[in-house]
């Protein structure tokens, strides 16, 4: 198999040049190497066979994990493609056995989305680094065109099996079937197509064979489709496990989300070596319209303020800026006050949409969501929320208008084990970053830091010292960005800028003060509970003790009980 | 295999008694009046509260002319709550449990009251002290009316003191009823011991005057060396603090016979507060009490801080908590605070920093006691600390 060969050949190129690299002391007099023997190893590394190499980037690195990754971006691609073309997604997921085994699944993915053009689904699919994402700053759950065909490469190196993929991109066209393999070497795709009978208006449907490990619980499929459900209340999707287990998760709403707005970039955003490759892709002839035209909210004004602290003429055309000059430039853009960029760009999921989430896919007594408005960090507008489902049903007391206290009966749903630990156990953090559940590398994340750094013994919590807090409870924490600033290429954890730390405390804060009352509000009721279930153990041995010494009749013995039961009460009105 | 649970065979049948005595009225009245208070209370729907005397140290004054602590007016009010329903559900089936045992002419001890609230489910007591102190309190609050511990029939697991010397305790035999004339000459090598209730006895003796010694082996050795005889004396030996009864059954005797009450103890500051202190004048604990339960008229012959210098006895130095108690002795207990010769002797002890046991006596030989030290002190009683 060509693929198995040409990951061998990789692999003894990239030792030699490791080799000789550590061969800088010539220890062996017989040693003939020299540049020019060395120059007959040195080629081009391509990108495909840099991830092949380094596939825990992208998220691939153990076949439970691998699974998980790729339907993750295959549901982040098709939700992406709906949302763009305002289509409400119903999405299907199935994961089947390949035969009997247990070590290699077929992972499928369909949607009704807008469907993709003949000429691009072998690009889309066969080639990393290619998408329609990563040049522009638009809120989307993808980023940087390396999921889904990072996917398919895996699958390809673990099963030897192409992406297989069909797609109709309207009622008129011809559904296609599409079988895609992936030249490492190269990074470009090998497709054969033929065309097929598809009942279905229009939509995509990706199949990837891949090794894999198929488990239940924390960090499974099932989860990661769950936490999707309570993110994206607008979807609606239908699971199949490898036992042909159906489950559907409902629409919340019947409204997509918000459409967004691309941007440019903001000055303060960009970096140098960004900026010189703007440059050099600019179309406009001098600085001052480079400026105004290929950044937001850059006016006559601003351009010509940073191109006098600069030192640059407004009229020069910027390819003739030698790096030096781009340099100043870059520090007079830092020194000059910049208008925010425009935060339209940002869709929140917003407070009761977030609220509808939790509720449809988290049993809990109390709910409470917090969306802060957006703002910026490195010239890139974010925007931060929470939610947070408190308390499992049944665990409560209620008091009645007659003002006897009362547990309110529980009813028990399997929803309570998934989301929700138990009193006693950490309470579970669900993070998102565009609507994206984020499984992985939880103690890396700046969400973990905020939740942890925020103190919940303010708001009736139990909290050991640098730890998540003790408790019935689910904390939902997502960050809506032109540019979720992650970690890693795999996507697993948000960076800790002061300025995003700065918002998830603000709204950890404002979501806590409102958890707070309710949980000291039912720990007083449980307190008195506790106190009238004492005092009610004890009555009738007063009775008794009365009964005994003064010969009551049961009639006055019943009354005097029910007076004693009246006047404890009375006296401890809430 | 379930633990079946074990039921008595034997149902407890109700005895038949004589007629109620007055005493026993009084206490049956009291206890009911009380009942009728509460329930009157509940059936108003209002809260029901017992009210208890303070008995604490800080209620207490002492009455020199009277000669024992008297209780102050100020009194605790239990009103039912969270706090107190428990205290107050225990209080009240103590007070039935009461009423039972005068029904049926019978007691229970301390020990005894607290493993019959083991029948009382939520209600029981976990530990002895809790039912002490529900039974004191219920003593104290009767104590108001007259009414003591000993007519509410309950008794102490306390030991009796002992006693020799040449006097005949009149009492009665338990089943006849005919009187028992005990003469304390003729246990040999034992000792009469004192009951546990001792309010129906009578004496008959000659003695001069009573002798309460703290320890027992200063007992035994002046009762096997027939001190009683040479000094014509009755001895008691309390062993430590003396109980309720040992305090009334000397009451009795010296108050029947105006006989002179010694009290010969230890040097430190714990026999003088705690062991003479009670037996002359009472606790604060039971302050409630103490008109009956002490000895006024008792003086402290010994052995004192200056009987350390004068016969140059061995000591040991004042733990902490000696001092400690004598400066508390010299700043809040009243009985000390009223007699400037205790003030002079505690100084003496503390600027000493030394204390003495009886048995020190015992450097100058085993019988110097008998036949030096209490001879000369007897000679000059009107010496004796009061």
């Amino acid at each position: 198999m060509s693929i198995t060969s040409g990951q061998q050949t990789l692999f003894d190129a990239t030792s030699d040049t490791t080799m000789a690299a550590t061969k800088d002391k010539p220890k062996s007099p017989r040693s003939t190497v020299n540049a020019e023997s060395m120059a007959t190893r040195q080629r081009e590394i391509s990108v495909s066979e840099f991830f092949t190499k380094n596939r825990h980037l992208l998220g691939f690195d153990s076949p439970r994990k691998a699974l998980l990754t790729a339907v993750k971006e295959a549901v982040d691609n098709s939700l992406d493609a709906c949302e763009e073309a305002r289509i409400m997604p119903d999405i299907r997921v199935q994961i089947s056995r390949i035969g009997t085994s247990e070590k290699q699944f077929t992972m499928t993915v369909e949607d009704n989305g807008p469907g993709i053009m003949k000429a691009q689904v072998p690009n889309v699919f066969g080639r990393l680094l290619y998408g329609s994402k990563f040049h522009r700053l638009r809120q989307s759950r993808g980023q940087q065109g390396i999921g889904i065909s990072a996917a398919g490469m895996y699958g390809l190196l673990t099963t030897g099996n192409p992406v297989r993929v069909r797609s109709k991109p309207g009622k008129k066209s011809v559904p296609l079937a599409y079988e895609i393999r992936i030249d490492t070497a190269k990074n470009r795709p090998d497709a054969t197509d033929k065309v097929i009978e598809w009942d279905k208006e229009h939509g995509t449907e990706v199949s990837i064979d891949m090794e894999g490990e198929y488990r239940r619980g924390q960090k499974s499929v099932e989860e990661f489709l769950k936490l999707m459900a309570v993110a994206n209340p607008h979807v609606h999707l239908v699971y199949t496990d490898p036992d042909g287990v159906v489950t559907e998760y409902q629409r919340a709403t019947n409204e997509l989300p918000q459409e967004v707005e691309e941007i440019k970039p903001h000055p303060h955003g960009v970096e140098l070596g960004i900026l010189l490759k703007m440059i050099q892709e600019s179309e406009n002839r001098t600085t001052s319209a480079f400026l105004q035209q290929d950044f937001s909210r850059v006016g006559p004004t601003c351009a010509k303020e940073i191109c006098e602290k600069a030192g640059i003429k407004p009229e020069t055309n910027p390819r003739r800026l030698d790096t030096p000059a781009v340099q100043r430039m870059k520090t007079a853009i830092d020194a000059t006050k910049i208008k925010a960029p425009p935060l339209s760009c940002i869709a929140p999921i917003g407070e009761a949409l977030i609220l509808a989430g939790l509720k449809k896919e988290v049993d809990a007594d109390f709910y409470v969501a917090t969306s802060r408005k957006p703002v910026v960090y490195r010239g890139h507008p974010f925007a931060i929320e929470v939610g947070i489902a408190y308390g499992k049903p049944g665990d409560t007391l209620a008091m009645t208008d007659a003002g006897k206290i009362v547990e309110v009966a529980k009813k028990k749903t399997e929803n309570d084990e998934v989301l929700m630990g138990a009193a006693d156990e950490p309470i579970r953090l669900i993070r998102f970053a565009n609507r994206v559940p984020l499984v992985f590398q939880q103690s890396a994340c700046a969400i973990s830091k905020a939740v942890i750094a925020t103190n919940w013994k303010n708001y009736g919590m139990q909290q050991p010292r640098g730890a998540l807090p003790i408790g019935p409870m689910v904390v939902f924490v997502h960050i809506a960005s032109v540019w979720v600033p992650f970690t890693s290429e795999s996507k697993e954890a948000i960076a800790s800028y002061d300025e995003i730390l700065e918002e998830l405390r603000l709204a950890l804060m404002e979501s806590g003060r409102k958890l707070g009352v309710y949980v000291r509000k039912g720990r007083k009721l449980a307190g008195e509970f506790k106190k009238r279930n004492y005092i009610e153990t004890y009555i009738p041995h007063m009775v008794v003790a009365l009964k005994d010494i003064l010969k009551l009749d049961e009639k006055d013995a019943t009354k005097a009980r029910d007076n004693l039961t009246t006047v404890l009460e009375k006296s401890r009105k809430l | 295999m379930a633990a079946k649970k074990f039921v008595p065979k034997v149902q407890p049948k109700k005895k038949d008694r004589g007629p109620l005595s007055d005493l026993d009225k009084v206490t049956l009245r009291e206890i009911k009046n009380c009942a009728v208070h509460v329930h009157e209370k509940i059936c108003k729907q209002d809260k029901p509260e017992l009210k208890f005397p303070d008995r604490s140290l800080k209620n207490a004054r002492y009455d020199k002319k009277d000669g024992y602590f008297v209780m102050g007016r100020s009194r605790i009010e239990r009103t039912l709550s969270v706090n107190t329903v428990k205290s107050f559900a225990q209080t009240l089936k103590m007070m039935a449990l009461s009423k039972q045992l005068v029904d049926e002419d019978d007691f229970a001890t301390k020990r005894e009251a607290y493993y019959v609230s083991k029948n009382w489910e939520e209600a029981k007591f976990d530990e002895q002290p809790e039912s002490d102190a529900t039974m004191d309190d219920i003593e104290a609050m009767f104590s108001l009316e007259g009414v003591l511990r000993e007519h509410l029939r309950f008794r102490a697991d306390e030991h009796g003191g002992k006693v020799a010397g040449q006097m005949i305790v009149l009492d009665r035999d338990r089943e006849s009823g005919r009187p028992l004339r005990i003469d304390c000459t003729g246990f040999g090598s034992g000792a009469y011991s004192i009951p546990s209730s001792v309010e129906h006895l009578g004496f008959e003796t000659k003695a001069k005057f009573v002798l309460a010694i703290e320890t027992l082996g200063m007992f035994e050795r002046l009762s096997q060396h027939n001190y009683w005889k040479t000094a014509n004396c009755i001895l008691i030996g309390t062993q430590g603090v003396p109980t309720r009864a040992t305090r009334r059954f000397v009451r009795k005797l010296s108050d029947s016979h105006k006989l002179p009450v010694y009290a010969f103890n230890d040097c430190d500051p714990y026999a003088f507060s705690n062991i003479y202190r009670t037996l002359k004048v009472g606790s604060g604990n039971a302050v409630h009490l103490n008109q009956f339960f002490c000895v006024p008229t008792a003086r402290f012959l010994g052995v004192s801080p200056q009987d350390i210098v004068d016969y140059d006895l061995p000591t040991h130095g004042l733990k902490d908590v000696d001092i400690k108690r004598a400066q508390d002795m010299l700043k809040n207990d009243p009985f000390f605070q009223a007699h400037k010769e205790w003030q002079k002797a505690i100084e003496m002890m503390l600027k000493s920093g030394q204390r003495a046991e009886q048995q020190a006596l015992a450097k100058h030989g085993l019988n110097f006691v008998l036949d030096e030290y209490l001879p000369q002190k007897l000679k000059e009683a009107s010496k004796f600390l009061p």
